[in-house]
């Protein structure tokens, strides 16, 4: 009993709490990162009045958003209303249990990661389509119809890039997949798997509802779709969510194409040993991209998107998967043979 | 021939990577914002903000409560009334600007016969309480004896020019 007690205190609690303040931490910063890097591009300054640099605008916000009330709409399913954003949010950190932030500093180390991963991103939907029909409002209802039909396609994809990994890692542990990418930047799945990793990228930001393929928000069109009736501390959980699959996503393609925790140029020097500064440093750069392409693209027409998830992303991967199934089993090219 | 090419360049995203290297190049390109209350773009001297009634330098003030301004006003946001002063001469008794009416058109600055009514270059103020909207006679001649100099220097520089 005791043992079972310290093993859960100090062996998974701790863990835990380090990930998720960890996440919490990351997603305020990551909103004053957003928010500079799409001014910059605007040629504008981005927040520069609360603390030095405007770095403290992160707590400013927070703390707005949770002493506002949270208003519940006439008519609306308040069990659901309220159990929506919990989903979203819950998913979105469960899914960190299975992420190698270096060499065996994993939650849970377990030999169907990639699984769970692609089973708790997707699990995520189910917030946005809660939180619409919860809500008893036609522009919410409407985003989450969206949303819903356009996760569920980009899920595929993306599914389908996964699977290339898979069969070129020969494993589902996400540990064993970046231990599989050892050797320096030749040796990163990027190169053998590219068109993979970038649809893989392109629909982890369809996935995670962001611009340019934003329309289950589209403020110009329906205010702010799922979310529209949300307000308060429940509003912050849904953006919580939303950052913290943004910040997965953009982990996962570090650990699946870019080789993890391991540098690009294996040597001898402390900079070039594999550690958490190389995962975290590749991670950033995903970031760094979903806020350049939302400050870059317009959104999709919602056919355009239905039309490049089915049409395109999924042939192309379908046809990919075979090529590098080909070069794995014949031992072809550089990467096998 | 041009099919296929146009494949290729949708397949290679070439449109979205212009799209991105465009954003990327604005990144590091100086920022267009001016950091407000430190730092302040110019003014012109025919700035048209706050307003004020100016006296001559020997303290006599100069409207003559001929109502130009308050006939010419296209908001009616000025209300004068008149009387004679005990030495005969006609000056008004009440003169007040409804800020909340006034649209900073300029008219009855250029309506004035005798340069009394002007707009200052003032543009940061406010009100804290109602009715505090309506400047009355002596809070203008105050701002006037207050930025006289500012004024005239203002009017000196755009003399040329009228």
């Amino acid at each position: 009993m005791i043992e079972t007690l310290k093993f859960l205190i100090f062996d998974n609690l701790i863990y835990i709490l380090a990930i998720v303040i960890g996440v919490i931490l990351t997603v305020a910063y990551l909103t004053y990162f957003e928010r500079k890097v799409i001014a910059f591009m605007h040629a504008r300054m981005g927040p520069n009045r609360v603390g030095p640099w405007g770095l403290l605008q992160p707590f400013a916000d927070v703390l707005k958003l949770l002493t506002k009330e949270i208003i519940f709409p006439k008519n609306a399913n308040k069990f659901l209303f309220l159990i929506a954003p919990i989903i979203t949010l819950a998913t979105a950190f469960a899914a960190w249990a299975v992420v190698p932030f270096q060499d065996g500093w994993v939650l849970a180390d377990i030999n169907a990661g990639l699984v769970y991963v692609l089973a708790m991103t997707s699990l995520g939907v189910y917030g946005v389509i809660i939180a619409g029909w919860a809500s008893n409002s036609k522009y919410a209802l409407l985003g989450a119809l969206r949303s819903a039909a356009q996760i569920v396609s980009y899920e595929i994809a993306m599914g389908f890039a996964l699977v290339g990994v898979l069969v070129a890692a020969g494993t589902l542990n996400l540990s064993d997949i970046v231990r599989a990418q050892e050797g320096g930047i030749v040796n990163w799945y990027v190169w053998p798997l590219f068109p993979l990793f970038i649809i893989y990228y392109i629909s982890g930001v369809a996935e995670t509802n962001r611009a340019p393929f934003d329309v289950a928000e589209g403020e110009s069109e329906i205010v702010a779709g799922f979310h529209v009736e949300y307000s308060g501390a429940a509003f912050a959980l849904f953006f919580l969510g939303e950052y913290a699959n943004m910040i997965i996503i953009s982990a996962l393609t570090a650990i699946m194409f870019l080789g993890g925790w391991f540098s690009p140029f294996p040597g001898d020097s402390w900079i070039a040993q594999p550690s958490i500064f190389w995962f975290l440093a590749k991670t950033s750069i995903f970031l760094y991209a979903f806020f350049w392409f939302r400050a870059s693209l317009p959104r999709y027409r919602y056919d355009q998107i239905m039309r490049l998830g089915w049409k395109v992303f999924i042939p192309i991967t379908i046809v990919w998967i075979m090529v590098v199934a080909v070069m794995k089993v014949y031992h072809i090219g550089p990467w096998w043979n | 021939m041009t099919k296929i090419i146009r494949y290729l360049k949708s397949l290679t995203l070439n449109e979205i990577r212009k799209g991105l290297f465009l954003t990327q190049k604005y990144f590091f390109k100086r920022k267009f914002t001016v950091r407000y209350p430190e730092e302040k773009t110019p003014k012109s001297p025919r700035f048209r903000g706050l307003h004020a009634l100016r006296r001559y330098p020997n303290g006599e003030e100069r409207c003559i409560a001929c109502k130009l301004c308050e006939a010419v006003c296209p908001a009616a946001a000025i209300t004068i009334d008149s009387d004679v002063r005990e030495d005969g001469s006609r000056r008004t008794t009440k003169y007040e600007i409804d800020l909340f009416k006034c649209i900073y058109c300029g008219f009855c600055e250029e309506s004035c016969p005798v340069d009394s009514i002007v707009e200052t270059d003032i543009h940061e103020y406010h009100f804290e309480s109602k009715g505090k909207n309506v400047m009355t006679k002596e809070q203008l001649l105050a701002i006037g004896d207050m930025y006289e100099e500012q004024i005239a220097g203002a009017r000196q520089q755009d003399a040329k020019y009228r």
